[in-house]
């Protein structure tokens, strides 16, 4: 682990420091998430007459370093729980396709193709304006979305890797399509989905920002950083920086995963130690 | 004094590695070799994979491949020492002075251009010859290739020749410029026996008529005598010995020289056939789904418990088509096969337990044969615990015999095929194929891709097992040498169809039909003017052509 670029390493430490901040929200808040604790929008640390609240107060006078605690919390939360679900299906999925072949690969392939076609953000509006907006909703509904890039990628990896010798030994031996698809093919498919799913991560976090940025995303009284960019934005034409603060946090969280899933992607498509190494 | 064209002084060769996990490294790989050639001469460079003969080879172009690079030593082209020249020197070398035919033309012509437009490239680029002079000169080359309609051929693109065909044009490609030295690497290996032949006579004829002077290398020590003058064996980037040819053929002073001219040498005497056949092919006829062209046609064969049955052919002739059909990965059109007195279902998914259990398979590529992210112990333990349930201590236990049984021993259980040679990662396949107790073996090509050493090791140890185990061996391969050590019973396929069938023995006395013929003949010998001999003699052209 000595030679860890120092890009990388910048990356390491900043997500590690999101993801803790994530955990122990409850220990390093000094407010609550809901508080009423002083007047609208005091000003932050920076400013000329800075107030006792270290990042100032927000639109209706919450404190605003608590309520990135907790919105660090919920969205880090809803984006690993929606790339999980959009992991396990999209790969599974696309391991199947690429071990059974024939017209259920081509089902499920121009199936995806059709949900591809489409605008996520549009379709996931859509969905989410028809039913009600809870947590796991949300999920499954970014999960499910994002799992048609993954099917793509985990379909187009198992299909190099179905046609090697080692697959067709497995099938000879009359193993079945458990086995092929869990210990013949994930382990060798693993490092390719791996860098992938930093970046699937990254997606996530933006699209459920975006999500609550237009409403339709985490409700209130729960409040994410998309919501908060949303609930401050007016201040904005005063001079007030609350809006930027949640702002920053998902561009830092982003630039930070991205450096990390970079590393990992440059280690594992070199062509020195390529895949099979 | 003798014209020297090129003086090689220990040369030394040095490449970065990079072990996975661990910092990279430097190594030699070349370690002070020296030789020298002269006008009009051709000295044969041979060795095994990773011998460094084609990086020796390519140093008299003071090119390295990839992470290679010279690190000691000079290299003379024509009095200059070309390990000083810069840039522009280089340029000036390479394309005209000397000039490069690679092992796969099909990969190293542009498939977008046609012939003639590659062919001269070099000599225009050079500014050798105005475009009329080097089609001319082309369209010369190509006929003393032996190329069909040479006046025309150049118009033809790449895919519209075939693959013999396209070597030859490769080889006009670096006469073209008329160079003082060729570099030929490999430049038979990826072709068929019978393809191979004529390759070979036209580049003989060729470097003849041409007075070039030419390095050729190969790990197969049967071609290059046909060809070169000279030879130097090399083994782990060192001179191993290096003579005239006649020396090296007839009176090797070295034993690892000694073990590569007598390497065919294993005897085998045929069985007759005994019980009833384990394996019985009837009629079979199959084709691929969605064509309309039959690979298989009407094949019958049968097969003895604990014999061999050779399936031989050339590329294309469906040998390989024939162990899917029997595997059932293509289930067959037509037709009966029955494996050890009950009817095989044609596909695969409505085969009993017992069936898959006993016909085991062995492939040419041992490396993509095992998942590189398994371990020895599990792949030859997972037939273990699929077939007969072994569990823990029992099963790990049972892999060490058989990976005795395959003579590697202890330390390899635990061990990832990438850290196996290619002769070991072979040994664990055939140990994979064993541990379900098969009855029979279908091995599709499994020495190819080896050493002639490791191939002869393999082979010795698959007529062992035979007798340990009583197993039959399905043994489909191209090479005709190995055929002769090993098979008790033989049959020649040509475009799908069974074109001669029975004993050892009686398949290989003569009168013959004239693919088989071809065939046996094609198979390059260890004796000076074989080549000379055949060519007289055939009574069929190779179907290359």
């Amino acid at each position: 682990m000595s030679r860890i670029p120092l890009s990388a390493l910048i990356g390491l430490v900043l997500t590690a420091a999101f993801f803790l901040t994530a955990i122990f929200a409850n220990l390093l808040a000094p407010y609550g998430l809901n508080e009423t604790i002083g007047d609208v929008w005091e000003n932050p640390f920076w400013s000329a007459e800075p107030s006792q609240y270290l990042l100032g107060t927000d639109n209706i006078g919450r404190d605003l370093l608590s309520r990135m605690i907790y919105g660090c919390q919920i969205t880090i939360f809803l984006a690993t729980a929606a790339t999980i679900v959009s992991f396990t299906t999209g790969s599974i999925l696309g391991f199947t396709a690429a071990v059974v072949g024939g017209w259920v690969d081509q089902v499920m392939s121009r199936l995806v193709d059709l949900f591809m076609s489409l605008p996520s953000l549009i379709l996931a509006l859509v969905i989410l304006s028809v039913m009600q907006v809870t947590l796991p909703v949300l999920i499954i509904v970014i999960g499910l979305l994002d799992s048609t890039r993954v099917y793509r990628l985990a379909r187009a990896v198992a299909v190099d890797i179905v046609v090697m010798d080692y697959v067709e030994a497995a099938r000879l031996r009359g193993e079945g399509t458990k086995w092929i698809v869990l210990r013949e093919i994930l382990p060798n498919a693993l490092s390719p989905l791996v860098a992938e799913l930093g970046l699937r991560f990254i997606f996530a976090v933006l699209f459920i920002s975006t999500l609550s940025f237009l409403g339709l995303g985490v409700q209130p009284p729960l409040a994410d950083w998309g919501g908060m960019v949303k609930e401050n934005k007016e201040g904005l034409v005063y001079g007030v920086s609350a809006a930027l603060v949640p702002a920053i946090a998902i561009a830092a969280l982003a630039i930070s995963v991205n450096l990390v899933a970079d590393w990992i992607l440059n280690r594992t498509t070199s062509l020195k130690g390529g895949r099979g190494a | 004094m003798p014209d020297i064209l090129l003086d090689v002084r220990n040369l030394k060769i040095g490449a970065t590695v990079y072990p996975p996990g661990e910092p990279p490294q430097k190594i030699e790989i070349v370690h002070g070799v020296s030789f020298t050639l002269e006008k009009g001469k051709v000295l044969g460079l041979i060795g095994e994979s990773g011998a460094g003969k084609s990086t020796i080879g390519l140093s008299s172009m003071a090119y390295g491949r990839g992470g290679v690079r010279i690190t000691g030593g000079e290299v003379f082209v024509n009095g200059r020492d070309i390990l000083k020249e810069g840039a522009a020197g280089l340029r000036a070398l390479r394309g005209q002075e000397v000039t490069y035919v690679a092992q796969s033309a099909a990969a190293a012509f542009n498939p977008a251009k046609r012939i003639m437009e590659q062919v001269i490239e070099t000599t225009l680029m050079h500014g050798l010859a105005t475009r009329a002079e080097a089609e001319k000169r082309a369209v010369t080359l190509f006929r003393k290739l032996g190329l069909p309609n040479p006046d025309t051929f150049g118009n033809r693109y790449p895919h519209q020749v075939s693959g013999g065909q396209l070597q030859r044009a490769m080889t006009a490609m670096a006469l073209c410029p008329e160079p003082d030295l060729v570099v030929f690497d490999e430049p038979t290996t990826a072709l068929d026996v019978t393809t191979q032949i004529d390759v070979l006579a036209a580049i003989k004829e060729a470097i003849h008529a041409t007075g070039v002077a030419a390095l050729y290398i190969t790990h197969d020590l049967a071609v290059v005598a046909q060809v070169s003058d000279e030879i130097m064996v090399l083994r782990h980037g060192k001179t191993v010995e290096y003579g005239p040819v006649a020396q090296i053929i007839e009176a090797p002073q070295e034993d690892y020289t000694r073990a590569l001219v007598s390497v065919h040498a294993i005897a085998h005497e045929e069985k007759k056939p005994t019980a009833e056949p384990i394996l019985k092919i009837e009629n079979v006829t199959a084709r691929y789904k969605g064509t309309h062209f039959d690979v298989l046609k009407n094949v019958s064969v049968e097969l003895h418990p604990g014999q061999t049955l050779a399936v031989v052919g050339e590329s294309g002739s469906g040998k390989s088509t024939l162990a899917r059909a029997i595997t059932g990965l293509l289930p067959p059109a037509k037709g009966r096969i029955t494996f050890a007195g009950r009817e095989l279902s044609p596909a695969l998914k409505d085969r009993r337990p017992d069936d898959l259990r006993e016909l085991q398979m062995i492939y040419q590529m041992a490396d993509v044969a095992m998942n590189p992210r398994h371990t020895v112990g599990t792949i030859i333990g997972r037939p273990l615990e699929f077939y007969f349930g072994l569990k823990g201590e029992a099963k790990r236990k049972r892999v060490q015999e058989l990976l005795d049984e395959i003579e590697m021993g202890k330390g390899f259980i635990d061990r990832y095929p990438a850290e196996l040679s290619g002769g070991q990662k072979q040994r664990v396949c055939i140990a994979r194929a064993l541990a379900a107790k098969p009855r029979l073996i279908i091995c599709d090509e499994v020495t190819s891709a080896l050493d002639p050493l490791v191939a002869a090791g393999i082979l010795r140890l698959l007529l062992n097992l035979q007798q340990i185990e009583g197993v039959a061996y399905l043994f489909i391969t191209h090479d005709l040498a190995t055929v002769k050590s090993i098979a008790d019973s033989i049959a020649v396929m040509y475009q799908g169809a069974v074109q001669r069938y029975g004993g050892k023995t009686d398949v290989l006395t003569p009168p013959f039909d004239d693919y088989t013929d071809l065939l046996l003949s094609s198979v390059p010998e260890m004796k000076l003017g074989w080549l000379e001999h055949v060519l007289a003699h055939r009574k069929m052209e190779s179907a290359g052509n």
